[in-house]
């Protein structure tokens, strides 16, 4: 399954809104998700978790660890589902 | 020869439970010193607020003996109708006999058949499932199943990835014949491939080379807490499905939901993945109880009955996972009001 940036990004919006309860204006690609859209290390589990079953890949935790921006995430399951 | 067993299967349900907390209530504030940690990070990671703990002279079978008594007297059975005892522990510190032959000398169950099982946070429901089809198939009348901790003995106070969460507490329900269906059909399993994310470790041999408890620590709880959060918020949901379904009703015919008290996020997320309406009342007995391991579902079913009554007789959805990694879900009617 091949999914552009602007899907993934819309999709991983969409999961940190549900996930951590916040005005899914303030998430943009630069956005890191720990100090700026207030997503802990736990919340951070449940956006992976809730982001490979939407786009079918399959993420690392060694991979989890280097998220640190919304950009990362985007980029790694733009990457991982061509 | 052929062999005969003609006996007639019959309904199995949970009859009454039985809960007993130690009573030193210990607070995040008591704790936080030795991992460098604070009450908001503890409430906010895990939802817990306290937790109790034994004695350090008060044996887990003296609080079974507690939670045991309670639940037998619910049910209106006397200790001579029990004919089977499950153990449900890990922190039990003899190897043989069991803990539950140790319960029914102290309770004067004496010819009961008596055995502990391992199985961790998931050792409750997979108590209850055997106990449903020993019942079942007339193997047992009546069982007493305990999931009984003090896993006091065995936390490190220092470890800042336990030293808040595990805690002390036995609960114990008596599962017996029923006119219906009381307990659905358990759905379970394990992940043996994560073994290691959840341990207690060093073997007792260490001990017996000579190695000291200074060199080697002392068997402790140890777990991976991203990778068993991960594990549970993302295999336990379709368990909960599959045993909802396998009982023969949708989410919407649940009174209640009583995981594993775990983790109030791991709740939490459950609720939203297996799609729970809110007309189902939820077990968070986590706030002030803490991760009882093998007690946690009895524990937190009995307080559920304390404080919603109406939800005696109800449906409500079991979900036990931990260390194996194993689990086991059922339906079960909750008791009827004692």
């Amino acid at each position: 399954m091949s999914v552009t940036q602007a899907e993934v990004l819309a999709g991983i919006k969409d999961i940190v809104v549900e996930v951590a309860g916040i005005d899914p204006t303030t998430i943009e690609m630069e956005k890191r998700f720990n100090e700026d859209l207030e997503v802990d290390s736990l919340s951070m589990v449940e956006v992976i978790v809730a982001a490979e079953e939407k786009f079918g890949v399959k993420i690392p935790d060694d991979e989890v660890t280097k998220m640190a921006t919304v950009a990362d995430a985007v980029n790694f399951i733009v990457a991982a589902a061509k | 020869m052929s062999l005969i067993n003609n006996q007639i299967t019959q309904n199995s349900r949970i009859l009454s439970v039985g809960a007993y907390r130690p009573e030193r209530v210990v607070p995040n504030s008591e704790i936080v010193d030795l991992i460098d940690s604070s009450d908001e990070w503890i409430q906010q990671r895990t939802g817990i607020a306290s937790r109790h703990r034994a004695a350090p002279d008060q044996s887990l079978v003296d609080m079974a003996v507690e939670a045991a008594t309670i639940a037998i007297n619910r049910a209106k059975i006397s200790i001579d109708q029990i004919d089977s005892i499950i153990f449900a522990t890990i922190s039990y510190p003899f190897q043989a006999p069991s803990a539950a032959t140790e319960l029914a000398a102290r309770l004067g169950a004496n010819t009961a058949a008596a055995f502990d099982i391992s199985a961790a946070c998931a050792g409750f429901t997979y108590g209850v499932g055997m106990a449903s089809d020993f019942v079942r198939n007339r193997s047992a009348t009546y069982v007493l199943v305990i999931g009984g901790e003090k896993l006091s003995d065995f936390t490190d106070p220092s470890d800042r990835g336990t030293a808040f969460i595990f805690a002390d507490g036995v609960g114990a329900v008596i599962v017996g014949p029923s006119e219906t269906v009381g307990i659905g059909p358990m759905i379970w399993g394990s992940d043996a491939a994560n073994r290691d994310a959840i341990t207690l470790e060093p073997s007792f041999l260490e001990f017996k080379r000579g190695k000291s408890v200074a060199e080697v620590g002392w068997p402790n709880i140890a777990q991976e807490g991203q990778r068993v959060f991960r594990w549970a918020v993302y295999e336990m949901a379709p368990i909960g499905r599959q045993a909802i379904t396998a009982a023969g009703i949708t989410p919407s015919d649940l009174a209640a939901f009583i995981p594993h008290q775990a983790n109030e996020r791991i709740i939490d997320s459950l609720v939203k993945s297996i799609g729970l309406p809110d007309t189902v009342e939820v077990a968070r007995d986590i706030r002030t109880t803490g991760n009882t391991s093998a007690a946690s579902i009895p524990l937190a079913m009995d307080r559920l009955l304390t404080e919603h009554p109406d939800l005696h007789g109800k449906n409500a959805l079991l979900i036990g996972f931990g260390a194996g990694l194993v689990f086991a879900a059922q339906v079960v009617e909750l008791p009827p009001q004692p």
